[in-house]
C-alpha cells in the first residue's frame, strides 16, 4: 500500500492536461458537426431537415456512455482499429455536434426574417446571407449556451475513462486502487473539476444577463 | 467488412436486459420523486429563507452542477465509507442521483416560482380569493406550465445518465449489458441493442410527457 504523497498529487494533477485536450478536441470536432447540424436543422429542404432531426434526437435520447462504448466498438467492424483516444475523441464529438447544432438552430433562428429579405433583396444567396448577415448575428447570441455546454463537455469527458482513456477521472482510480485514501482523492478531483468548470459557468451566466439586458 | 454479427446471444439474454431496463426505471423515477421533494424545499429556502441558508444552498447547487455526476457518484460509493457510512451500490447509486437531481431540480422550481408576477396574487387578493383558492387558480397552472418543459426533460436526462451508474455496478441496465458481453464477448451487438432500449425508452417518454402537456397544461394563445 502506497501513501498519498506528493507524487501521487502531482500525478492526479499532469492528468488534467489530457481532461483538456479531450475537451478541446471534442469541442472542436463539435463546432464542426454542430455548424453542419444547424445549417441542415433550419434549411429549406425538407429531408435535410429531418436527418437533423433525426441526427440530434439520437443523441439527446441515448446516454453518452452508450455512444462512448458504440465509438470504440463501431470501427473495429469495419477494420479500423480505435485506441481510447480516438474513441473519446469520436464519441465525444459526435455527441457535441447534436447538443451544439440545436443550441446554435435556435440561435439562428431568431435573427429577425426582415434581415433575410433585406439580403435577399440585395442579391446575396445563400451562403452569402449565412456568412455576411445571419451567423454574425447569431454568433453573439451563441456565445453563452455555448460556454454552458462546453461546461457539460469538460464534465462529461470523465466517462472516457470508461472506455480506459487515462485522463483525471482514470488517474484518480488508479491513484485510488494503490493508495485508498477514496475520499482525499476523489474530493480532491472534484475541486479540480470544479474549478475548471465553474468560472465558465459563471462567465455564461454573466454574459446571458448581459444580452438579456441589451435586447431588452 | 468480415465481422459476423451475431444478435442471437444478445437476445438469449433478454430476460436480463429487460430486468435490467425495468431497474433503470426504477432508480430514475425514485430518484426524481425523492429529488423533487428535496428540490421543493430548497427553492423555497432559496426564495424565501435566511440568507446563511440561502448560501448553503447556493454552495451546493454550484458543487454539483460542476463536478461530474461519475465523480459525485465515486465519492458517495468509495468516499463515504471512509466517514463511516457503508453503502451497497444499489444504494449508493440512488442516493448520488437525488443529490444529483435535487441540484439542478431547485433551480427549475426557482425559476417557476419567480415567473409568477407579484401583481397576479395582488389582483387575486384584489378579487377575494383566499390564499389556497389563490395558489389554485392562479399560481398552480402558470408555475407549472413554465416549469414542465424543463422538468420533463430534466427526468430524460437523468434516466439516461443512470448508466453512469454502472461505474460502480449498481444493477441496471447498463450493468447488465456489461455482465453479457463479459460473457459472450459480442460487445457491439450488446451495446447496440441496449442503446437502441433506451432511445425507446427516451422515446417513449417524449411522447408521454408531450400527450400530458396537450391535455392539461396547453397554454391560451398568445396576441
Amino acid at each position: 500500500m502506497r501513501e498519498f504523497g506528493l507524487n501521487e498529487f502531482w500525478f492526479i494533477l499532469l492528468a488534467v492536461r489530457w481532461t483538456l485536450l479531450l475537451s478541446v478536441a471534442a469541442f472542436l470536432g463539435g463546432c464542426l458537426g454542430g455548424l453542419a447540424i444547424a445549417l441542415m436543422r433550419t434549411s429549406h429542404l425538407a429531408a435535410l431537415r429531418w436527418l437533423a432531426i433525426g441526427y440530434i434526437k439520437l443523441f439527446q435520447g441515448t446516454p453518452l456512455l452508450m455512444q462512448l462504448f458504440l465509438a470504440f466498438f463501431v470501427p473495429g467492424i469495419f477494420g479500423f482499429d480505435v485506441d481510447p483516444w480516438g474513441a473519446a475523441v469520436l464519441g465525444l464529438s459526435l455527441h457535441a455536434s447534436a447538443f451544439l447544432g440545436e443550441i446554435w438552430r435556435g440561435c439562428i433562428e431568431v435573427v429577425p426574417r426582415g434581415q433575410w429579405e433585406a439580403s435577399a433583396a440585395l442579391g446575396l444567396r445563400y451562403w452569402n446571407q449565412m456568412r455576411h448577415i445571419v451567423l454574425p448575428q447569431a454568433f453573439r447570441i451563441a456565445i453563452p449556451p455555448t460556454v454552458g455546454f462546453l461546461v457539460q463537455l469538460i464534465k462529461a469527458t470523465s466517462l472516457a475513462s470508461i472506455i480506459g482513456f487515462v485522463e483525471l477521472t482514470r488517474a484518480a482510480q488508479v491513484i485510488n486502487n494503490a493508495t485508498f485514501e477514496p475520499f482525499t482523492i476523489f474530493g480532491l478531483v472534484a475541486l479540480i473539476y470544479f474549478l475548471l468548470c465553474w468560472p465558465l459557468s459563471a462567465y455564461s451566466r454573466r454574459m446571458e444577463r448581459k444580452l438579456a439586458v441589451a435586447t431588452r | 467488412m468480415t465481422y459476423v454479427f451475431e444478435f442471437g446471444q444478445v437476445f438469449a439474454a433478454w430476460d436480463e436486459l429487460l430486468a435490467g431496463a425495468l431497474r433503470t426505471l426504477w432508480l430514475s423515477a425514485a430518484s426524481m420523486a425523492i429529488g423533487l421533494v428535496l428540490a421543493i424545499l430548497g427553492a423555497l429556502g432559496k426564495t424565501s429563507g435566511p440568507t446563511w441558508l440561502r448560501w448553503l444552498l447556493d454552495a451546493y447547487i454550484e458543487q454539483i452542477r460542476n463536478t461530474p455526476f461519475l465523480i459525485q457518484i465515486f465519492l458517495v460509493f468509495f468516499g463515504l465509507p471512509a466517514i463511516g457510512l457503508r453503502l451497497e451500490a444499489d444504494q449508493a447509486a440512488l442516493l448520488a442521483m437525488v443529490i444529483n437531481v435535487a441540484a439542478y431540480g431547485i433551480e427549475i422550481i426557482r425559476a417557476g416560482i419567480e415567473s409568477i408576477g407579484k401583481g397576479q396574487i395582488e389582483a387575486g387578493r384584489a378579487l377575494g380569493l383566499h390564499s389556497l383558492q389563490i395558489f389554485r387558480h392562479i399560481i398552480l397552472k402558470p408555475a407549472l406550465q413554465a416549469i414542465y418543459p424543463a422538468l420533463t426533460s430534466q427526468f430524460i436526462l437523468l434516466m439516461l445518465n443512470s448508466s453512469v451508474c454502472s461505474a460502480i455496478a449498481a444493477s441496471e441496465l447498463t450493468a447488465a449489458a456489461n455482465d453479457i458481453q463479459a460473457r459472450n464477448f459480442r460487445s457491439f451487438e450488446v451495446y447496440f441493442v441496449v442503446t437502441g432500449m433506451y432511445f425507446a425508452m427516451s422515446l417513449i417518454f417524449w411522447g408521454i410527457f408531450a400527450v400530458i402537456e396537450r391535455a392539461f397544461l396547453r397554454r391560451p394563445a398568445t396576441r
